[in-house]
């Protein structure tokens, strides 16, 4: 009996004990919620000395918290429930999110270095007029190759791809939207282009490259890419500047025909409570020195036009990644598809993988 | 009194099955009636039966049962040598010890193992076979997985070879049985249930392997849990993704009903 009492009253102090660590904790996020800033981000994809700066610059503590896939970010988001004071979403994420009424709109008058921003990447569809979003960082699709595993051939455009020289050669990237817009490209039609008729052809045109895939693969392809398991990958930018970086004898390039142009942006959610401090950040970030720093830590081209100043040659001369504006006009944002849309485009990858 | 205390030791278990085993189950054939634009319609059903589902299923069944069949080729002669071994402890715990190893570090290993430039592929060459690709077939697909099953079909035929009684084995060869005809007419009926709960625990997850596809088969191979997991995270077609899971689980059914009822015991 007495040790039964004893295990009672344990358990009951440990009860007690947690719940107060818990209201503690959860005191010092509300009562003093205008000093903390939460930031909710892609994993890796911030300098973090730029975080302590803006820490000692503005007095906020910054707490920073990270996701990776729109999708997930998104359905967190529309749970309600967190306090995050700022997200980084990709382009037709912020379209999606701002028709569910989940953003806050940006006072731009807060926001003086917006004039930073080069004028390409200002005023885009998912966005018009900057009202909720204003880039962070931009790249593109394309193709990474290694020239010395091709016999020194040179790859210009997606229907380069088709060639039979490349016989089980090609890693694509396994994402539905990517390699059913390369294969909308290739037929010179827009990435966003949902006719039927157009879709069938492409699927017969995807179709005719499968001798030449050697796999659909996902990050791995970072692993393959520069161990020479294959000679070409379709991917992102991104991820070019990081096989590169391993491999140097990799190379990348924007298919002639046209490709996607992306962008990830900064925006004030729904439910934020520090949305001075997130304005503020959102300033900070934009100082070109500050742009400058942190596009050399994460290697995406930064949109800050003032920002490219500071950045090293080697980089800012790099017309694969910093392409000028002839190119850039060839790329197209992706439309955020309604989900009966975005069903037909996977169920089109699908059969596309069923027949490879 | 005694009755009403052991129906109270039940809530636990009563709560636990309801929440964590009926309540998703429900909630899946739940999902499965509504269509992308969350209308009750039973599309989903009639979408399954379209080329591309079916053939998807074909292939995942198909993948499965070899998967089965070579594991099992392995996993018997393993786990009958294992009972005749001196240190059977020792044996047997080197054998669970892989399954310690999270799936998808081994699946990783195994580009690393089997890539062009990787030590299998060196040793072929080597060999005089000539460099062939061995990674992101479905051969390499097959082989993988049947050695990350090995180990859940060796553990229920072991333990049904070890309650065999070696007198039956004995009287056999005593009345003249050859060793093939003991081991066909005595030892492999006797162990007849340590290999269905085997195939069981390596049929049904077969059926639904999913990272394993992408990172091994390069996608060459599709299965059905591909299907799910792209119809959740990608589509966020929470109905088409529930309707394969129905699917999945009357293949489920449908298995543990002829492994318990029969058609093996012909035998």
């Amino acid at each position: 009996m007495k040790k039964l009492m004893i295990m009672l009253i344990a358990v009951l102090v440990i009860v007690l004990a947690l719940s107060l660590v818990s209201a503690k904790l959860t005191g010092s996020t509300t009562k003093a919620g205008a000093k903390t800033l939460t930031i909710y981000n892609w994993g890796d994809y911030i300098d973090p000395a730029l975080i302590a700066k803006f820490e000692k610059q503005y007095g906020y503590r910054v707490v920073y918290q990270t996701f990776d896939s729109n999708e997930a970010m998104l359905t967190k988001i529309q749970q309600g429930g967190t306090s995050f004071d700022l997200v980084v979403p990709s382009d037709y994420m912020i379209s999606k999110m701002r028709d569910e009424h989940l953003l806050l709109p940006i006072n731009s008058k807060k926001v003086p270095n917006l004039k930073n921003i080069d004028s390409r990447f200002l005023n885009l569809s998912f966005d018009p007029a900057n009202h909720y979003s204003v880039p962070y960082f931009w790249g593109t699709v394309g193709i990474v190759y290694n020239p010395k595993m091709l016999g020194g051939s040179k790859i210009t455009s997606w229907n380069d791809l088709w060639n039979k020289k490349y016989r089980n050669q090609i890693l694509l990237v396994d994402s539905a939207r990517e390699i059913v817009g390369m294969g909308l490209n290739s037929l010179h039609y827009s990435v966003n282009d949902t006719n039927k008729k157009h879709l069938k052809q492409t699927l017969q045109k995807l179709k005719k490259l499968t001798p030449n895939i050697k796999a659909i693969v996902g990050d791995e392809n970072k692993l393959l890419l520069p161990r020479r398991e294959a000679a070409i990958g379709v991917l992102w930018s991104g991820d070019a500047v990081e096989i590169m970086d391993e491999n140097p004898e990799l190379t990348y390039v924007i298919p002639k025909e046209g490709s996607n142009v992306w962008f990830d942006n900064m925006a004030i959610p729904k439910g934020a409570t520090n949305k001075k401090g997130a304005e503020q950040f959102i300033n900070f970030m934009l100082d070109p020195k500050n742009a400058a720093k942190n596009a050399e830590y994460v290697g995406y081209a930064t949109p800050n036009r003032e920002a490219i100043r500071y950045l090293p040659k080697k980089i800012k001369n790099d017309k694969r990644f910093y392409p000028d504006k002839k190119l850039t006009d060839r790329l197209e944002v992706y439309d955020n598809f309604s989900k009966p849309v975005n069903a037909r485009f996977n169920e089109l990858f699908l059969e596309f993988k069923m027949n490879h | 009194m005694t009755k009403k205390w052991t129906n109270t030791y039940l809530i636990p278990y009563v709560l636990w099955i309801g929440l964590f085993v009926v309540a998703p189950l429900a909630m899946v054939l739940y999902y499965s009636f509504f269509d992308i634009q969350g209308h009750f319609s039973f599309e989903n059903y009639l979408r399954f039966f379209t080329p591309i589902y079916l053939k998807m299923a074909i292939s995942s069944i198909g993948y499965a049962f070899f998967i089965t069949f070579f594991t099992l080729l392995v996993a018997y002669p393993t786990a009958y040598l294992l009972t005749r071994m001196k240190n059977r402890r020792l044996w047997l715990m080197l054998i669970i010890l892989p399954t310690w190893i999270n799936i998808l570090l081994k699946a990783y290993a195994f580009i690393g193992l089997l890539g062009t430039y990787g030590p299998v592929d060196t040793l072929l060459a080597m060999s005089g076979a000539g460099r062939r690709q061995i990674l992101f077939t479905g051969s390499s697909f097959v082989f993988v997985s049947v050695y990350l099953f090995i180990p859940f079909m060796i553990l229920p035929i072991y333990n049904s070879l070890e309650k065999l009684n070696s007198s039956f084995v004995e009287a056999a060869y005593d009345l003249g049985a050859s060793a093939w005809a003991t081991f066909r007419r005595v030892i492999f009926p006797l162990t007849l249930e340590g290999v269905k709960s085997g195939c069981q625990a390596v049929f049904i997850p077969a059926l639904s392997l999913f990272m394993l596809t992408r990172l091994i088969a390069g996608n060459r191979v599709i299965t059905l849990g591909t299907a799910i997991e792209e119809h959740f995270l990608v589509t966020q077609d929470w109905g088409m993704g529930s309707t394969i899971a129905v699917f999945l689980i009357l293949a489920m059914v449908v298995v543990m009903a002829l492994m318990g009822k029969g058609w093996l015991k012909r035998w």
